[in-house]
């Protein structure tokens, strides 16, 4: 229910804030044989597309035709905006998937070494790592992998989801593992460090706690407390958070993208933007929505889960 | 261990004024050598003469990217003070009344359901672009995790008990929250800022970087580093990774900033 | 068994920014502890029996200065020497029921401090199990979670995971704090049975009127320091075999005393005012 009114106003601000846009939707639909049209042409266009009524009206026949299934047409794709979102998600989901579950494990891995001994040297390492990971700008980071393992080494290839010049039918498996691992790495290396800080902070409160002390009196070693008690308290957090972060995850695939030239959803975001692709822009803002929500939803019921103590109580 | 946050927190606070300092000065000390083309010195590989390089017009980079920080730190604060604003405003306006309430809740759902960068090119777009655009956009997407925090205080304080004496003495809604509620979130507005600050700068550059933007005629680190990404596969490195370094330092300097006053405080 | 000789123990607090400072939070304890028998600690809350008790367990919070003599066995107790006895030989039943992990269901605590001890992963599990059992957990109780458990069977958790461990001195902090009269005697009488079975079992308490029935003897502490250790024999009657006059009157300020002219013997059976 919260889910549908978040969704409804996600559309409403969303197209309220194309609506304050100064661009003109059909000059950049002409872009540049805007000089060759004359204006009873343009009156045409507008008539057609519905610019001339008035915004309220405007956004109901959206809506309208949002509910039966039909997001408009993409004219910098030339194919309806349901087929380019559902393409480019495809190749996108590959990215996003492979780098959230990276980022899940190896941050969940960290987290529980770091706060497995609080100021240990390999917990300073690791805290060092996370934060200077966490002020890296995405894209930068993904430049710098660039210009390290395909410019300098070439063991990667420097761009797109397959060889240039190739039908995408045509392109093996093994060929476009080789070229997400890139992009799939610098996307994961910066989801790590919210995981990490996350996990070793709960492990740092279970080192002090009376469960880890009891433990200690029992002779068990740091190890045995952290990989016990530790995994079960921190394991649930993480993947909460993990579900809860989808938007940040999807933001660094817009900026991994571009860099490395992946066709996929978050380039198609950028080119929408750059190119006033109105239809384009609004299908993928609503489609993000509905992905990042379900994540916070999927969070919100996890931590219903996280404690037996919880769910006992709250049938 | 109670003392050294502390201590921790005012050498970094020191620290950050001093750079801070260097950085707002830079305009006076560099004059106009950002934009100073060199044509008999184009795309130099860092040497003694050349810092860090220059670019394909023979531009110095360190001056283009100490310009491009500064203006990054100008717009970032603006952008985390705005922000800082906005979630002041409404986490006190969801305190009235539970519609209120409500709406700010629904309200902050559904920005939070949105990637920020998403939003960001939304607003970026309505808006048309341009330096004011960049700071509406990213102040504009940032509230609503501090609105959470700040209306949780604010709710918390309402409850304390002078608060219920000085609403027994027929003190004013207005008056209460003036005299005793906001100087009491003051502090968390403060750190909320700090720690907006870094992501406020990330998300500037990030948009400029894709080309929504600050315009590319400015040095802002976003454009350094687009245009970098031109000469990147050629192998000019240098153009690449000092903006970003640069970028990447200053982050980290405010960062640490945050976390060391929230720790103190 | 356990021998404390003139034991001492200062942790560090910090007053205002830097200026570290030490708190004496024990001082010249001196007692010693037999095996099967049970040696009640009592004191107020502050007197220094929990911190007693993490001492001997090497347990104490990082800074701490402790000097003065442990003698395990009659071998002196480092802390290299603590950390190979914890779990084996030296086992700790917690004052808190925040020791329990909540997402761990009971049986599986308990093998966990059997494999602590040294048993194979298939022996644990069954010694947590009888040991469950033995203090009649049920079935269906080895398989909650520590909330779903009664103060009375949590506590009783705890001391089967001491059990299991096999330990021949066992400290117990506070086991019968928050419970109801039949759940004490039922806590109380398991550390009676541990200590016919030969252990050497420490009792902490503040409760000296629960802890005399089966103590066989007492240390009252006060402010950190040994007042006084005594035969629990000694209180009785007007507490003439009492020396210290704190010792004397802690017991007179048991309701039983402070109420009847003629003092009577406490038994375990007498109604609580609790």
């Amino acid at each position: 229910m919260r889910l549908i009114l978040v969704l409804l106003c996600v559309a409403a601000v969303s197209f309220g804030l194309i609506m304050l846009s100064p661009i003109d939707p059909i000059d950049a639909y002409l872009g540049s044989q805007m000089a060759q049209v004359s204006p009873d042409q343009r009156a045409l266009i507008a008539e057609q597309w519905g610019f001339d009524a008035p915004p309220a009206a405007q956004f109901s026949r959206w809506l309208s035709q949002l509910l039966s299934g039909e997001l408009g047409w993409s004219h910098i794709y030339n194919q309806p905006v349901s087929d380019v979102i559902s393409q480019r998600f495809q190749r996108s989901i590959l990215l996003l998937g492979s780098a959230w579950l990276l980022a899940l494990l190896v941050g969940f891995a960290l987290g529980i070494i770091a706060g497995a001994k609080e100021g240990s040297l390999l917990d300073r390492l690791i805290c060092g790592y996370v934060y200077v990971t966490a002020s890296t700008p995405t894209f930068w980071l993904a430049m710098l992998a660039l210009l390290l393992f395909s410019v300098y080494l070439g063991w990667m290839p420097t761009c797109c989801a397959g060889p240039t010049g190739v039908v995408n039918q045509d392109v093996s498996t093994l060929t476009r593992l080789h070229h997400l691992i890139l992009p799939v790495a610098t996307l994961a290396l910066l989801g790590i460090a919210a995981i990490t800080l996350h996990t070793r902070a709960r492990m740092v409160a279970l080192m002090r706690s009376d469960i880890a002390l009891h433990a200690f009196a029992q002779g068990a070693t740091r190890f045995d407390i952290a990989w016990r008690h530790g995994i079960r308290h921190a394991s649930l957090p993480a993947i909460t958070l993990a579900f809860a972060s989808l938007g940040e995850l999807f933001g660094g695939s817009i900026l991994i993208e571009q860099v490395f030239a992946y066709p996929g959803l978050g380039q198609a975001t950028v080119e929408a933007g750059l190119r006033s692709d109105v239809p384009l822009l609004l299908g993928i803002a609503l489609f993000t929505a509905l992905f990042v929500s379900i994540g916070n939803l999927i969070a919100d019921s996890l931590y219903q889960l996280i404690d037996p103590r919880i769910s006992k109580e709250q049938p | 261990m109670s003392a050294q946050p502390r201590f921790a927190a005012a050498a970094y606070c020191g620290l950050f004024f001093m750079l801070l300092a260097i950085l707002a000065s830079s305009a006076w000390w560099l004059g106009n050598s950002p934009s100073q083309m060199q044509f008999d010195a184009r795309l130099m590989p860092p040497s003694t003469s050349h810092w860090l390089g220059t670019d394909a017009l023979g531009r110095e980079l360190w001056a283009r990217t100490v310009a491009g920080l500064r203006l990054s730190f100008w717009v970032g604060l603006s952008a985390a003070l705005l922000g800082t604003a906005i979630a002041l405003t409404l986490a006190a306006v969801a305190t009235l009344s539970t519609t209120l309430n409500a709406i700010i809740s629904l309200l902050i759902d559904t920005l939070l359901s949105v990637p920020h960068l998403i939003l960001l090119l939304l607003i970026a777009f309505a808006l048309g672009g341009g330096t004011q655009a960049v700071i509406i956009a990213v102040a504009f997407t940032h509230w609503p995790s501090l609105t959470r925090v700040l209306r949780a205080e604010l709710l918390t304080v309402r409850q304390a008990p002078y608060v219920a004496i000085s609403q027994g003495f027929g003190k004013r809604r207005g008056f209460i929250l003036v005299h005793h509620l906001l100087p009491h979130v003051f502090p968390h507005c403060i750190v909320g800022a700090l720690l907006l600050f870094p992501h406020a700068i990330l998300h500037e550059a990030a948009l400029t970087f894709l080309g929504v933007g600050l315009d590319p005629s400015q040095p802002a680190i976003g454009v350094l580093l687009a245009d970098a990404m031109r000469y990147l596969t050629a192998g000019y490195w240098w153009l690449g990774v000092f903006p970003g370094l640069g970028l990447l330092l200053m982050v980290l300097c405010i960062d640490r900033l945050a976390f060391h006053l929230r720790r103190a405080l | 068994m356990l021998q404390i000789n003139q034991l001492n123990l200062q942790l560090p607090h910090y007053r205002k920014w830097w200026r570290r400072e030490w708190a004496t939070c024990i001082e010249d304890v001196t007692f010693d502890v037999q095996p099967a028998e049970i040696h009640a600690v009592i004191g107020a809350s502050g007197a220094g029996k929990s911190l007693l008790a993490s001492t001997i367990m090497g347990l104490l919070p990082e800074g701490a200065k402790a000097t003065g003599q442990l003698y395990f066995d009659g071998n002196l107790l480092t802390s290299e020497h603590q950390q190979r006895l914890r779990g084996h030989q030296l086992a700790l039943i917690p004052q808190s029921l925040n020791a329990l992990d909540p997402l761990v269901r009971s049986q599986r605590q308990v093998s966990w401090a059997a494999r602590r001890a040294g048993n194979p992963h298939t022996v644990a599990w069954q010694l947590a199990r009888e040991a469950l059992s033995h203090y009649q957990l049920d079935r269906d109780a080895q398989r909650r979670y520590p909330h779903e458990l009664s103060g009375g069977m949590a506590r009783r958790v705890l001391t089967a995971m001491a059990h299991v461990s096999r330990a021949n001195l066992i400290i117990a902090d506070e086991p019968s704090v928050g419970l109801d009269p039949q759940q004490r005697n039922r806590v109380l009488a398991a550390l009676k049975a541990l200590a016919l079975e030969g252990k050497a079992v420490i009792l902490i308490t503040h409760d000296l009127r629960h802890a005399l029935p089966i103590a066989d003897r007492v240390t009252i502490m006060r402010q950190g320091r040994s007042v006084e250790t005594t035969q629990a024999s000694a209180f009785q009657g007007q507490g003439e075999q009492l020396q210290s006059t704190y010792a004397r009157a802690l017991w007179h300020a048991l309701p039983n005393n402070a109420f009847s002219t003629s003092p009577t013997r406490l038994s375990s059976k007498e109604p609580t005012l609790a």
